[in-house]
């Protein structure tokens, strides 16, 4: 267990190395800059900004600096929000998206599930109809047609709601459900998917056989071994969700990380676009290996033991 | 009966009447407003450059002027100003003003918070504002002293500047952004963050900052020390940081703001028609830029050519917000010499609002084209946007139609394609200006050539030697007269093809009143007040 950890955790951290350095030269090598304008700035102007902010210095100089600096988790100020560091940044905006995203993550997890072992269980009867018609609606139709069609219906046309803005438990629904829909249509056709295969297996005859009521079979035998791929899909998903959603952050003006995802690579603001990166590199990893304790805990036949399991 | 009809009538018309007049101010002074941006990329008067930063800006703090509902300069924290004959000196008499935190605003805050937004290491993007003192730049690049910079506090209500030459719109560069004054004592506590905090934050305008909450909300109260705030009728100001377009319609339908500075483009027909949509001029010209160094654009009739097929009437309606025809470069709103003429109406039309097919078919001939055989493809390069994108295919088919051009669009990522004008990798891009301040210069300067600015590698000395002229002369009439003659130049060699002059499409609830809408763009809510409704 030990050594497999400790391989794991080496793993881990060449991951982030890997993803961190591929991002520094794929940045680096994108046209423009955090100071080019529409309006350029003299240039004595951008010579000076560029020199304290060591933009000069040779690519490989920068590189190493910037390792440096990671980690010491010091990840510099941002160019074009001047006053604030990455680190503020993150810790900023980091809860409020990860307040949002586990409403989210929860929502679809409460739904999803249920929904999925109905369907399971009522195989091609209306239930399980009904059920895949609508997270066929969840899985295509994209968070930002949901979140401007709830904003219209229940913040326009009905107004229970309001449109937009964040603070209050009311500014919470509807994004949440915007955000929550694909998950929820994502886990309902998982569970079903591997409910029913799972309801093919021998032991689950040989519980049947033996006579077990139904309610025990589904709840005790079925359903723990049908989560599994459920949770694997659990680990990116809370990292992704977590992080935010630049979409529905913009749509609903909620001050999230989301935005600074996509914001920082178009204004170039090359600290932001590493600072988030590492961060987000560093939850979906941590997250997956939370993900693979999860499995030895639903299923005893894995066992954190390389080459032997 | 017709009596008491006739009565009816006068009492109604009355009411309205009295409606009209004595509207009262509501009880609830509170303005709503969205700028439409996600979050300023900074307040703090020296490095700030965009335009939703400046009325933030500008509503916390006041200058030495402040610029009235016209554009022109008034009084602000100078109460007067003495201008010496040669047009280059200027003394400013401080009033007697206070910081919002009581303490005095005196000369010596406005020489130090100039000389920090000129010191190199502030960084301060827009610090070239103030380059027209005298070695103002020097000490920007590093070659000169801050003791050289001729900005000097006589006394604590005496400033004297001197510039390097006499500038004819230097009193309001004096109410811009960048000259704002800071708090000294503050700003050297904690040079980097001192803005981000309403704690911290100092100023001397009409409005304090109480919050700020990042990408949320940024919320201003009444500044009962500063000098006029008998004059100030709004309490607060919510300014909702907001950069989705459909969203800050939504809020504003729902009556959750009270104005909106961003609406879709997509929605401006339905807005209009529903009267929703409210525009006022802005200084600002869409026009596409000619690389002057790609083969058949050398040519200046093929530059005309093009130009000429371009039906500019059909570009601003399909814009859709009011925008006019540009049948210049230097849009209206500029004063010209004489008071209450405009810059533009005296200039004159060099171009058509519509196209003039028979003439640019002509000048294609007499350049070896005719009928467009021969010609290259000729690609349109635009900043991917979806506006950008509809204008480009409506010119396309306009060059194709009228001349028989073939044209192909590219659509880059906003970095990118600020490389590819840069670099000269285009031969026809998409470009927009707005003016900074209220004068020709604002437009014309930048197409100096080598210019920062001039990505179409023309030039002509004549014109250099005319914008020299300019800056260097203290006599309005031969400014004006210098500018003219520069536009001409540049209509008749034609590196860049005007499009259409910008406005600014905003919506406003009506019982918002009295908002200083400038031609640049900044809003004034120092006189603003909410009607009762």
């Amino acid at each position: 267990m030990a050594r497999y950890l400790l391989r794991r955790f080496i793993s881990m951290i060449l991951a982030i190395w890997v993803v961190a350095t591929l991002t520094f030269f794929i940045m680096k090598a994108l046209p423009g800059g955090p100071f080019a304008r529409e309006k350029a700035l003299p240039p004595s102007i951008l010579a000076n900004i560029e020199e304290r902010y060591h933009l000069n210095d040779p690519l490989l100089t920068q590189y190493a600096d910037y390792m440096v600096r990671l980690v010491k988790w010091d990840l510099g100020p941002s160019f074009k929000q001047k006053g604030r560091d990455v680190n503020e940044i993150i810790t900023d905006h980091f809860p409020v998206s990860a307040q949002l995203g586990l409403s989210a993550v929860f929502l679809s997890l409460l739904i999803g599930i249920p929904a999925g072992i109905i369907s399971a269980l009522r195989q091609n009867k209306w239930q399980d109809q009904l059920a895949m018609f609508l997270s066929v609606i969840g899985v295509s139709v994209p968070s930002f047609v949901m979140a401007t069609l709830l904003m219209y219906v229940f913040a326009l046309k009905l107004g229970w709601l309001p449109a937009a803005m964040w603070g209050e438990l009311k500014h919470m629904v509807l994004p949440t459900i915007s955000l929550a829909g694909f998950p929820m249509a994502f886990v309902a056709r998982l569970t079903r998917s591997s409910m029913l295969e799972v309801l093919q297996q021998d032991y689950i005859r040989t519980a049947k056989s033996k006579g077990l009521s139904q309610r025990v079979i589904i709840y005790r035998h079925a359903l723990k071994n049908s989560l599994i791929p459920v949770i694997t899909y659990l680990g990116p998903l809370v990292a992704g969700i977590l992080t935010g959603s630049f979409v529905v952050e913009k749509i609903f003006a909620i001050p999230g990380l989301g935005r600074y995802f996509v914001q920082s690579i178009n204004n170039r603001d090359y600290t932001v676009i590493m600072g988030i990166t590492f961060f987000d590199s560093l939850l979906l990893v941590g997250l997956n290996f939370l993900v693979d304790l999860a499995y030895t805990l639903v299923d005893p036949r894995i066992r954190l033991m390389d080459g032997r399991k | 009966m017709r009596r008491t009809t006739l009565v009816l009538v006068c009492l109604m018309v009355a009411t309205a009447l009295a409606a009209s007049v004595f509207a009262a101010p509501a009880k609830d002074q509170t303005l709503t407003m969205n700028l439409g941006v996600a979050e300023p990329e900074t307040l703090d008067p020296a490095k700030s450059t965009g335009v939703a930063e400046s009325t933030i800006l500008l509503n916390l703090h006041e200058g030495l002027t402040r610029l009235d509902k016209d554009g022109n300069p008034a009084p602000g924290i100078a109460e007067k100003w003495d201008i010496s004959k040669d047009g280059k000196t200027y003394t400013f008499h401080l009033r007697n003003a206070k910081w919002n935190n009581g303490d005095p605003i005196t000369a010596q805050d406005f020489e130090w918070s100039w000389k920090r937004a000129l010191a190199p290491e502030t960084m301060a993007e827009y610090a070239y504002q103030l380059w027209y003192i005298k070695g103002a730049q020097a000490y920007t690049e590093g070659t000169g002293k801050a003791a050289d910079v001729a900005v000097k506090a006589i006394n604590d209500r005496t400033l004297q500047v001197e510039l390097n030459a006499p500038t004819g719109y230097w009193l309001s560069l004096c109410a811009f952004p960048t000259l704002l004054p800071v708090h000294p004592k503050t700003v050297e506590a904690n040079p980097d963050k001192w803005f981000m905090s309403p704690k911290t934050y100092i100023s001397a305008g009409p409005f304090k900052m109480t919050e700020w909450k990042h990408n949320s909300q940024l919320v201003l109260e009444k500044n009962p020390l500063y000098w006029d705030a008998k004059n100030v009728k709004l309490n607060k100001v919510v300014i909702t940081l907001i950069d989705s377009q459909i969203t800050e319609l939504t809020m504003f339908e729902t009556g959750e703001l009270d104005y909106g500075d961003n609406p879709p483009p997509a929605e401006f027909p339905r807005l209009q028609k529903e009267k929703k949509l409210a525009i006022s001029p802005y200084l600002g010209c869409y026009y596409y830029l000619l690389n002057v160094n790609v083969k058949p654009l050398s040519d200046v009739r093929v530059r005309h050519a093009l130009s000429m097929a371009i039906d500019r009437t059909t570009i601003t309606q399909i814009t859709a917000g009011g925008q006019k025809p540009a049948t210049a470069y230097v849009p209206f709103g500029i004063p010209d010499l004489k008071s209450g003429t405009d810059f533009r109406t005296a200039g004159g039309a060099y171009l058509k609002e519509t196209a003039q097919v028979a003439e640019a078919k002509k000048l294609l001939a007499d350049a070896g084209y005719a009928d467009g055989k021969g010609f290259p493809t000729l690609s349109i390069l635009y900043n991917t946007n979806e506006m950008h994108k509809t204008i480009a295919e409506a010119i396309q088919e306009m060059w194709k139609k009228n001349l028989g051009i073939n044209v192909t669009l590219t659509n880059q990522e906003w970095g990118v394609y600020l490389e590819s004008r840069n670099t000269g990798d285009y031969s026809v891009a998409r470009a927009g200006w707005i003016g900074d301040y209220v004068d020709p210069m604002t437009f014309l300067d930048m197409w100096v050539t080598g210019g920062g600015n001039n990505d179409t590698n023309w030039g002509s000395p004549k014109y250099d030697e005319l914008i020299k002229t300019v800056m260097n002369s203290g006599v309005q009439a031969e400014r004006v007269k210098a500018m003219h003659a520069a536009e001409d130049i540049l209509m008749k060699e034609m590196p860049i093809i005007p499009i259409y002059f910008y406005t600014r499409p905003y919506l406003m609830k009506p019982w918002v009143k009295d908002m200083i809408r400038l031609v640049t763009g900044h809003i004034d809510l120092k006189y603003s007040y909410i009607e009762a409704h």
